[in-house]
């Protein structure tokens, strides 16, 4: 699931600036789930943005918005409100804003940051365990991914700045593990620690060029 | 000059120190503190961005140690810079005369005064140690090849105390395996924890410098305890220098004593003195080297 988080209200009020007439656009998987695009979360922004004085001409909250057919199809019954309008915010993640701008000629602005793609261990408890290297190395770790896990991507054990299983950018406020340690113990329990021993090579960072791209061949 | 390669292939007992680049551009009493070691150790370590703060960089302050006619042993980390910028600040490090290296993944960027920065990481210490030896081979490491090798002495860090251990001592391996000729150890108060770290060590054909942090207080004894991964200054330390009257006199008999006992444990110790290196020369004086 793609993580996202409101931006302050200051920020957006300023990106809005010189712009009276605004249209929104949600999103009712992953935005929903982060409380920041679902229907609840941008009807709430409606509000708060007409106290200050703006004119929202209509919303859509689309299942999916990062499915730029989807988003096209969604918005067309809305054609008419968003011609009136001085600009399009949208509540959903990067992937969704950019979908609607590549259907609609309006000025697009982000109501939200979009932070990574995440697990949720409960609901509202989101974290990151992938991101999205291009070349899986899971394997060799059982399981664990250190290009994430680990603060600097390290792939072959723990740094000098672990402390007591700790990570050396932990805080009280922020506690984190040390994903080598995570891992020692993983391969250790499994009886795999000769893994461990392997030196893994410089990652290949051409795995993920961006922008990335991925075309299916169509099955005969 | 090659005074470090020198005391390795020998066993004489090596004695390194520390040296930090200034925050700016006036390199005098970073000379001065230098220029009170020669003749005194057998090489200056020269930190990168210790602590990720910006400074003047290694490499420039290598050469000049180099033109103190002192040793440099050049701290090169991967938290600034990709494998081309690594490779090439390496080529140039070898043409300016630096012959020792030690590798090494360096702090996290959230620990210093840019936390903005991009922390880079494009390899690490294991990796970077095996890219050493690559360019000691005469090609880069995709295998092209150099007009001109290098042929440095690689080193590698590790922390006894690391807690836990086993993973720290499993990288350690790695890094033997990779190339490390060398080992400056985090500092170590616990000569008993040296000695169990070296039943290790001594499985392998590397040196091992253990690592000295001068005390200056017990206040900055205990902030190490707390703030410094790996570091443990036995509550035995804290009282002498909590005692003591003058507690930059007890820091550096403690320091003395240290490296007396450990010259029959490891191969030699590694004075950090952070701040203090005019010291340097009395904590050896009294250490009775
Ligand atoms: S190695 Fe880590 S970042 Fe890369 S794809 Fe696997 S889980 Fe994701
Ligand atoms: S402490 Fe562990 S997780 Fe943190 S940067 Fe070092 S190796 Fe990675």
């Amino acid at each position: 699931m793609i993580i996202t988080k409101q931006k302050p209200f200051q920020e957006i009020l300023k990106s809005l600036e010189g712009e009276t007439n605004i249209f929104l656009v949600g999103c009712s998987v992953c935005a929903d789930e982060c409380q920041t695009g679902g229907e609840c979360a941008t009807k709430e922004l409606i509000e708060t943005l007409k106290a200050e004085g703006k004119n929202v001409t209509g919303f859509a909250v689309i299942n999916s918005p990062c499915h730029v057919l989807v988003t096209k199809k969604d918005l067309k019954p809305h054609r008419e409100f968003i011609d009136k309008s001085d600009s399009i915010l949208v509540t959903a993640c990067g992937a969704g804003a950019q979908s609607v701008s590549e259907v609609i000629e309006k000025p697009v602005r982000p109501a939200v940051d979009t932070l990574f793609l995440g697990n949720v261990e409960r609901h509202g408890h989101f974290y990151e365990h992938c991101s999205m290297c291009g070349e899986c190395v899971i394997a060799f770790t059982d399981g664990i991914c250190p290009i994430t896990n680990c603060a600097k991507g390290l792939l072959n054990g723990p740094c000098g700045g672990m402390n007591k299983g700790k990570c050396e950018i932990s805080t009280e406020d922020r506690p984190v593990d040390c994903a080598w340690v995570l891992i020692y113990e993983r391969l250790k329990k499994l009886n795999h620690l000769d893994k461990f021993k392997n030196i893994q090579p410089a990652k290949n960072y051409s795995k993920h060029l961006k922008p990335d791209r991925l075309i299916l061949e169509r099955k005969k | 000059m090659n005074t470090l390669k020198n005391a390795l292939e020998t066993s004489k007992f090596i004695i390194t120190a520390e040296s930090g680049p200034p925050k700016g551009t006036d390199v005098n009493e970073m000379i001065h503190c230098v220029s009170l070691l020669k003749g005194k150790v057998d090489a200056v370590n020269v930190t990168d961005n210790q602590s990720s703060v910006m400074r003047l960089g290694s490499l420039g302050a290598s050469k000049l140690i180099l033109d103190q006619g002192l040793d440099p042993i050049y701290q090169l980390t991967c938290r600034d810079r990709n494998r081309l910028a690594i490779q090439s600040d390496l080529l140039s490090a070898w043409v300016l005369g630096i012959r020792n290296v030690l590798a090494l993944t360096g702090d996290h960027p959230q620990a210093g005064d840019h936390k903005q920065a991009k922390p880079v990481f494009d390899i690490e210490s294991v990796q970077l140690l095996q890219v050493i030896n690559t360019l000691n081979r005469g090609t880069d490491m995709n295998g092209n090849q150099l007009k001109g090798k290098t042929a440095f002495v690689t080193g590698a860090t590790v922390t006894p105390e690391a807690d836990p251990i086993e993973p720290q001592l499993l990288k350690f391996e790695k890094k033997v395996k990779a190339g490390a000729q060398f080992f400056q150890t985090q500092a170590v108060y616990d000569t008993k924890k040296m000695e169990e770290f070296m039943k290790t060590a001594r499985q392998f054909q590397v040196k091992i410098i253990a690592g000295i942090l001068l005390l200056k207080s017990a206040k900055m004894a205990r902030f190490l305890n707390k703030f410094v991964p790996g570091i443990r200054v036995t509550e035995d330390l804290i009282n002498e220098l909590e005692k003591s009257e003058k507690p930059l006199e007890t820091g550096i008999q403690i320091a003395a004593r240290q490296i007396n006992e450990l010259r029959s444990i490891c191969d030699g110790v590694h004075i950090m003195a952070i701040g203090m290196e005019d010291k340097v020369p009395m904590i050896l004086e009294r250490s009775g080297i």
